[in-house]
């Protein structure tokens, strides 16, 4: 028996002594939304509470299972019971969990989110039955929050490696390629290539060195799938990457990963020592021809660099610029070696393909869109976090009945990023699949979904990504650096107010000749964001052009506060929190606001709204609409 | 004690394509890259210094002034942003009395903006050194950077 082998027997044994624990098991999604709402600081009063009361328990820090809003998630597995799930734990409750079910042993149903399993407690829903979560499919995120991304033991036992081991044991790189074909995957960094196009082209050029990157640039600001799954499920991505370089006959592999993602980092640097330790990575892999190592390469901040061939110049030690293509880097790329570059997502995908063939992975999504995607539905979204849908899934399923609507009125969906679209509530019915959105003038991008509500500005929005393109665009080439440069000027004066009719003309020339002269992705699809508004919401750069009026009341040039003197009950909260002294009054009388003096800060707005007694007493006001 | 920009050449080859994991680690170690690190790197590489210049400065993530005690990142993402952010920027600004990209004069913190810290269902987000914050709001934002000071 090799040591693989031997591994995946052992952690067949501890997995199943795992499921079947004798002491209770505390599971804490320590992902870096965990960690941001507080997770870590939970983890220790866990361990306090522990060895104070000297009961026995296991506690493991597992990665995110999706619903992010409801995060920190605590979960409970008491022996001989199901796994039951806790969201929003804070001090106070974490202490009363405790009690309830570690230390009582009976679950507390009023602060339970569900449970997993079949059979559970009276008042507990099951997980999977949430609304969040029932529509969807769990193919990439299948270990997501339930595996402790740090073993690798809990992957080998939950099938990990088998797709890999399978394609070496039992298959040829052409037959891998093959198998990639037939279940129609398409990359999911952004353009939908099929994957095993660009392979069996890298495969066919000819070179004894060739290279496979992961991308784990993730630039689309907004968007954090890719740095879930690498913090959930590491060995999933790794896995991917042995089966892409083994199709390929790379000996290589790279992560290019950004820096600003330290815990995935570090996950996949402990990850890349287990697979060494288990004779899964170096030379001759399992006994057979095939070698590879894996390294990282963190990124340096520049979200061109997630383009191909500027990628490669940043791991060549360069400027991140990109070139033009051909060659295309599946021919010539790293150190002028054929190189093929795959998205975190597509390889987290194929260890499923291979584990259960193609067949069972076209059930997934349509004809020319097969499989899975996972997004980061975000912005003013009720239900808020990570999910995977099968593809060709409508707009209005994913926004409303898993993100569970929107919080006042929905305005629009940004689907793409930067480079992509946004959508207004005409398409809510548009299937979501790389051809529909391309057509209405998006693009599926990485997986970001920003969702917006009336008090959005549209405008505002697309100087925002017009903005972000024009500061990372890399200055190559001109109708790049000096188009978007124009474009932005243009959108600052409509947001100021100062902006005249001709303005939308304008921006659509500038828009068109961008896309069609800019040298890469970047600049190609830099203009989307604000083409796409201009069509959907044309109305509203009117408003802010003829009217002065910012319905959303973002635009500060456009704005107002004002204090409601019948609302007003003298609190003085506003007095104490504004920064510039506008805010004046006696306690228990109406304060007075001096509009030469504000400075739009919010400040009042806020604490009015949430802390104050009367509460919405400061209003924000716009510019008058047309009569 | 900080690690020498000799122990940190041990760990890299000489090849041109170790020059921005160098200046990665320099900046790890010192906090930023100054103008004689720069020098030691391009001897240590055989690169013009032009040219070790010109790819540091093409990256945000590196800077060559000396970073202040507490480094505050902003997120504008775009979740952020559309979760007022750029208020929180504002706020910053104000409060500390610097632009973005600036440290105050008494080098307690830098200010920056970053383009997404990942945790973008619980945002608006702000970063202060290690710990990120989320959901955060003008007067809790306010309220926090006094635990700093
Ligand atoms: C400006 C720009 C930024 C990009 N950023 C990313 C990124 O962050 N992650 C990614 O996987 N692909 C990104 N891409 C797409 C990649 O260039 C490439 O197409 C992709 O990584 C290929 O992987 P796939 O075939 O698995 O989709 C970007 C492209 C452009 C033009
Ligand atoms: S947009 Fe701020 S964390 Fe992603």
């Amino acid at each position: 028996m090799n040591k693989l082998d031997k591994e995946i027997t052992l952690a067949k044994k501890k997995w199943a002594s795992f499921q079947d624990n004798k002491e209770p098991i505390i599971y804490i999604g320590a992902a870096s939304c965990g960690r941001a709402a507080g997770a870590l600081d939970l983890r220790t009063r866990i361990n306090d509470f522990i060895e104070e009361k000297k009961v026995k328990a296991t506690i493991i820090e597992v990665g995110c299972i999706g619903p992010c809003y409801l995060e920190p998630l605590i979960d409970i597995k008491m022996p001989g019971q199901p796994r039951v799930s806790y969201n929003n734990v804070n001090a106070k409750t974490l202490s009363i969990i405790l009690k309830s079910h570690l230390i009582n042993g009976v679950a507390h149903a009023k602060l339970a989110l569900g449970h997993f399993g079949k059979k559970g407690f009276e008042g507990i829903p099951q997980f999977y039955e949430l609304p969040m979560l029932k529509p969807q499919v769990r193919v990439v995120l299948r270990n997501c929050g339930l595996i402790d991304p740090e073993d690798i033991d809990q992957y080998l036992a939950v099938d990990g490696y088998q797709g890999f081991i399978k394609a070496i044991t039992t298959m040829t790189p052409d037959d891998v390629i093959g198998v990639v074909r037939q279940a129609g995957l398409r990359g999911r960094g952004g353009a939908g290539f099929p994957t095993h196009k660009k392979w069996a082209v890298c495969r066919n050029s000819p070179g004894d060195q060739k290279y496979l990157i992961c991308n784990a640039d993730e630039g689309d600001p907004g968007a954090f799938m890719n740095r879930s799954l690498i913090e959930s499920d590491p060995h999933a991505v790794l896995e991917g990457m042995l089966i892409a370089g083994y199709a390929i006959g790379a000996s290589k592999g790279i992560v290019y990963i950004r820096a600003e993602y330290p815990l995935a980092i570090e996950r996949l640097k402990f990850a890349i020592k287990q697979m060494k330790d288990c004779g899964l990575l170096g030379k001759n892999i399992l006994r057979s021809d095939f070698s590879f190592d894996i390294r990282i390469k963190e990124g340096a901040g520049a979200f061109v660099c997630g383009e191909e061939t500027a990628l490669i110049g940043s791991i060549e030690g360069k400027r991140g610029m990109p070139k033009s293509r051909p060659p295309f880097p599946a021919i010539s790329g790293l150190f002028g070696a054929p190189t093929i570059i795959n998205n975190v997502e597509t390889m987290g995908t194929l260890p499923n393909i291979l584990r259960n063939g193609a067949e069972w992975y076209t059930k997934f999504g349509k004809e020319g869109n097969r499989g899975t995607k996972t997004f980061s539905l975000v912005g003013k979204i009720r239900r808020p976090g990570l999910i995977e849908v099968q593809l060709g899934t409508s707009l209005r399923e994913i926004i409303f009945d898993i993100g569970g609507g929107v919080q006042k009125n929905f305005k629009a969906i940004q689907t793409g990023g930067p480079s992509g679209g946004c959508l207004s509530e005409e398409f809510l019915d548009l299937a979501v699949d790389y051809e529909s959105l391309a057509a209405a003038g998006s693009i599926m991008g990485s997986g970001g979904l920003i969702v917006m509500d009336e008090d959005t500005c549209i405008v505002d929005l697309a100087k925002y990504f017009l903005d972000f393109t024009q500061k990372e665009s890399c200055g190559k080439c001109v109708p790049c650096r000096v188009g978007t440069r124009h474009m932005v000027e243009i959108l600052e004066r409509i947001t100021h107010g100062e902006g005249n009719p001709e303005d939308l003309l304008a921006l659509r020339t500038l828009g068109d000749t961008i896309k069609k002269g800019a040298l890469c992705g970047l600049g190609q699809t830099a203009p989307n964001p604000v083409l796409t508004t201009l069509r959907y919401f044309r109305n509203e750069y009117l408003e802010h052009i003829n009217n002065h009026r910012c319905r959303a009341t973002v635009c500060k040039e456009l704005i107002e506060y004002r204090v409601i003197k019948e609302k007003c009950t003298g609190c003085q909260s506003c007095v104490r929190v504004c920064p510039t002294g506008a805010i004046t009054g006696p306690r228990s009388e109406p304060h007075n606001l001096d509009l030469t003096k504000c400075i739009k800060c919010r400040s009042c707005y806020e604490i009015c709204r949430f802390d104050a007694i009367a509460g919405d007493a400061i209003v924000i006001q716009t510019g008058e609409k047309k009569s | 004690m900080p690690e020498t920009i000799e122990a940190i050449f041990k760990k890299h080859g000489r090849t041109s394509d170790e020059l921005i994991p160098i200046l990665q680690d320099v900046q790890k170690e010192f906090g930023y890259i100054a103008q004689e690190s720069l020098k030691k790197i391009s001897r240590y590489l055989k690169l013009s210094e032009n040219l070790v210049f010109g790819v540091a400065s093409f990256y945000t993530q590196f800077r060559f002034t000396e970073p202040g005690k507490h480094a505050v990142k902003v997120c504008l993402g775009t979740a952020c942003h559309v979760r007022g952010g750029s208020t929180l920027l504002d706020t910053l600004e104000r409060g500390l009395g610097i632009s973005c990209g600036e440290t105050t004069e008494d080098r307690r913190f830098d200010l920056e903006r970053v383009a997404c810290l990942g945790c973008c269902a619980l945002s608006p987000v702000v970063q202060i050194d290690r710990d990120i914050y989320s959901r955060m709001s003008v007067n809790r934002l306010t309220e926090l950077l006094k635990k700093y000071e």
